[in-house]
């Protein structure tokens, strides 16, 4: 966990690599889930800061 | 005499370079020896980056602008206004959209899950060497080659209660009236209907991908099992699925995005009814776009669908890289 954290204050892609793929996997679950009405409403701007995340952090350094 | 042996020599030792250079004609020629290895790169990938900015990135600049406005394709001459996010959120707020995206991922979910299952199975059937293992590959692969409308159109007549082939099938092995039952016609069927079609029409990708990677795994390694008296069960756990696995993720990843986007079938099967039970989103944006003319609103859905598909393909890549890494 301390490495995980080390990892995103030093800007490393693995971590944050992670963050952005959480981000998106919840996005699309959000999107098509059938429980609540505003996680779907949430679900476009979790996915898109997630994807915009992706390709950003995919610069980083390993 | 002599002329003609030596012209002859010079078309035999002849490359197809020297044909190209020589093809070329001198003014041509002339302006070519003036430029850069780099100036001849762009000249050659020039034609193709123009083409990619004009038929791909445009038209998606172009979408999210209009997606942010009230415009309407059918309305050219009426002034367009600048809405902001208004498009967006009357979307992401509009319970029937969220029942369409409800819809495509019940689609999307089991239609990956059977394909994958039924392909993988096939595919390892059919890689064991058997009798008549060529034929039924072409009989497995038919039903891929045909075109999306034409079986939509023939599955109707097999969901047809009174006439088709499915429902009598179904009757009897449980017994029901054939004619008790409608297939695309019931709302707790008609999702089941369009994921059986599309199942039937696309196992046959999943299996050829899976036959491949099967097909790439050495035998000596399975000797080597073996030889270590690994189990057939153990074999299959940690040699055939994460061999396989690069390819297997490949075919859910072209199926997920294809049926992400799945029209042409749905629309031929049940034409989104009976309601919007099986309205998938891309035959909701189609009409949100082409029918009622909502243009800048259909341009919103289509980003958000956009975006969607495009975290997703990312995430993909990045764990079929891993995949493929270990």
């Amino acid at each position: 966990m301390s490495n995980f954290i080390q990892g995103l204050l030093r800007l490393k892609r693995g971590p944050w690599g992670l963050v952005a793929t959480i981000l998106i996997a919840l996005g699309v679950f959000m999107l098509m889930q059938p429980f609540v009405m505003w996680g779907f409403t949430y679900s476009f701007i979790t996915t898109l800061i997630g994807t915009v995340m992706f390709i950003i952090v995919s610069h980083f350094p390993e | 005499m002599g002329h003609l042996t030596t012209g002859k020599l010079c078309q035999m030792t002849e490359t197809p370079l020297t044909r190209a250079a020589n093809a070329t004609p001198p003014s041509v020629a002339r302006k070519i020896k003036g430029l850069s290895d780099r100036a001849i790169a762009w000249i050659f990938v020039g034609p193709t980056i123009f083409l990619l900015l004009a038929i791909n990135i445009f038209p998606l600049i172009w979408t999210i602008n209009l997606s942010f406005t009230n415009f309407r394709a059918n309305r050219p001459n009426r002034e367009v206004e600048y809405v902001g996010l208004r498009n967006y959120e009357r979307i992401l707020t509009d319970t029937d959209i969220w029942l369409n995206m409800q819809a495509t991922a019940h689609f999307l979910f089991w239609t990956i899950v059977l394909q994958v299952l039924i392909g993988f199975t096939l595919a390892y059937l059919i890689n064991k060497k058997f009798k008549g293992n060529d034929l039924w590959t072409t009989i497995i692969v038919l039903p891929m080659m045909l075109s999306p409308a034409v079986v939509g159109n023939f599955w109707k007549f097999l969901y047809q209660p009174q006439i088709g082939l499915f429902n009598y099938i179904v009757a009897f092995f449980t017994g029901k009236d054939p004619s008790s039952f409608e297939m695309l016609g019931q709302v707790n069927l008609a999702p089941w209907s369009i994921v059986i079609v599309d199942t039937w029409m696309w196992t046959p990708f999943v299996m050829l991908i899976c036959l491949a990677g099967l097909r790439s795994i050495p035998d000596y390694i399975y000797e080597a099992a073996e030889i270590d008296r690994a189990s057939k069960w153990r074999q299959f756990w940690t040699i055939t699925v994460p061999m396989v696995m690069p390819f297997l993720m490949l075919a859910v990843l072209f199926r997920g995005i294809e049926n992400f986007k799945m029209f042409d079938l749905v629309v031929q099967l049940t034409g989104g009814g009976p309601g919007s039970t099986t309205e998938l989103t891309s035959i909701n944006l189609k009409r949100e776009a082409f029918e009622k003319w909502r243009t800048g609103y259909a341009s919103a859905y289509a980003i958000i669908l956009f975006v969607t598909v495009f975290g997703l393909a990312s995430i993909y890549v990045k764990a079929l890289n891993k995949v493929k890494e270990r």
